[in-house]
């Protein structure tokens, strides 16, 4: 299908984009790398009486070194953060993660601000910014503010953002960890994932000091596990770890039944999944 | 509410007046510059068919504004080669007989020509990874998979 008409501006700051925003009273919408908002747009399932596009604002497409932060500018393209050695070698889950992200074309075109807004409870960027605890900043009529992403996923495909507010940056602090991995289940490669997981792990004088988990495909939203994190830190090191990690991350979800898979379904992958990442995140040394 | 869109469409220059903001490039390649190599099959980001360079990378042509392309230089499968001189590319999708009705085959060679420049290819589960975004109903994708091989068989022989 083709969009319903609508009206069209490229502002040239964030300031006049949130200007725009306002001057829609409620029927505009941001566009920035268009991959998921075209599709509803063709379909007409979205009907904006405008399109603000944000392409034009210079300034929102980097990677930034913070040090013990990583700041990504809202319009940076997922392929470059799947090609940064930047986030290769600090926020090493996220670069594995991203050749995960859709496929050639749409990561040419997707952006980290777009993937966060659109909240797709099956998507890698949300879940991404869940693993790290990551700080949304976002700006409106009144000024900027920093959003937390446990608040900013409210549920499938809603984030808290008001109507006016434009996300402009996430920034991701650098995990002190000896060892991590992601390991994602789809259908076809490049999918949405029917279940995810990122784990991270921090070894201390006996057994680990610190323990990362986040999931996604399993919930509305994405989800850290905190009581399996807490879990996994208080387990002894064996042979039987990944197991009962295993065990108690299945505990901690409970998945709906949906067209693409069933929950016992879900269940088992994101078990084999959990016990798989943890493997390989106590293979590596340091 | 219409505007001008001038793009660079295989290194021609085109001027284009009276473009709706909703049109989309699949179709403004299509049905405003007569550019029917590009197909356009699901229409939301899922077949491939449509893929095009924007700037020199692959874009789902479905999935942008042709108004977004202002300035912008787009390769379709037109530019790559012609009948009589097809592009390395084109030659091995020839070669190895990499489609049977030809539908998703622009989408597959602009895919093709974006995978070869950014990724080393050197399994075939990357190149099966690369093509994850196209479907073929036809071949199966064994002899797609093939060309590709042997395109990124061949530019290595040339870099070394």
């Amino acid at each position: 299908m083709k969009p319903a008409k609508f009206d069209y501006v490229s502002p040239s700051t964030v300031e006049a984009a949130v200007a725009a925003l306002v001057a829609s009273n409620g029927e505009g919408k941001l566009l920035a790398g268009g991959q998921s908002l075209l599709p509803l747009l063709n379909f007409r399932m979205a009907r904006p009486s405008i399109l603000v596009d944000l392409n034009g604002i210079e300034g929102l497409s980097y990677i930034e070194d913070r040090d013990d932060r990583i700041a990504v500018g809202a319009l940076t393209r997922h392929r470059d953060l799947e090609h940064s050695p930047l986030i290769a070698s600090k926020l090493p889950v996220m670069s594995a993660a991203m050749r995960h992200v859709a496929h050639l074309a749409i990561r040419n075109r997707g952006t980290i601000g777009g993937s966060l807004s659109h909240a797709d409870p099956a998507a890698e960027l949300p879940m991404l910014a869940t693993f790290y605890d990551a700080t949304i900043l976002v700006q409106g009529p009144s000024g900027r503010r920093t959003i937390t992403p446990r608040e900013f996923f409210v549920d499938a495909l809603t984030n808290c953002l008001e109507p006016e507010e434009i996300v402009v940056e996430i920034e991701f602090p650098v995990l002190k960890q000896d060892g991590w991995a992601f390991e994602e289940v789809a259908r076809r490669f490049g999918d949405f994932a029917l279940a995810s997981i990122a784990v991270s792990v921090l070894r201390g004088p006996s057994g680990l000091e610190a323990a990362r988990v986040a999931v996604m495909g399993v919930a509305d939203t994405p989800r850290r596990l905190d009581e399996a994190e807490a879990a996994l830190v208080a387990m002894e090191l064996d042979d039987r770890t990944p197991d009962r990690f295993s065990e108690v991350v299945v505990s901690q979800v409970s998945p709906n039944d949906d067209l693409h898979a069933s929950a016992e379904y879900r269940k088992h992958l994101l078990g084999q999944l959990a016990k798989r990442a943890l493997q390989t995140a106590l293979a590596m040394k340091g | 509410m219409t505007s001008n869109v001038s793009v660079t469409v295989n290194g021609e220059s085109y001027h284009v007046s009276d473009v709706e903001p909703r049109m989309l490039l699949s179709d403004f390649l299509r049905d405003r510059l007569g550019l029917t190599g590009t197909h356009v099959g699901c229409e939301h980001g899922v077949c491939g068919a449509c893929t095009v360079l924007v700037n020199g990378d692959s874009a789902r042509s479905c999935l942008m504004l042709a108004i977004q392309t202002n300035g912008a230089e787009i390769v379709t499968v037109e530019g790559l080669g012609s009948p009589e001189h097809l592009n390395e590319l084109q030659a091995q999708f020839r070669e190895h007989h990499g489609l049977q009705c030809g539908f998703c085959t622009p989408g597959m060679l602009m895919t093709g020509e974006d995978l070869l420049r950014k990724y080393p290819l050197a399994t075939d589960e990357e190149i099966r990874e690369g093509l994850s975004g196209n479907l073929c109903r036809c071949t199966g994708y064994q002899n797609i998979v093939a060309a590709i091989r042997s395109a990124a068989a061949k530019r290595s022989e040339q870099a070394s």
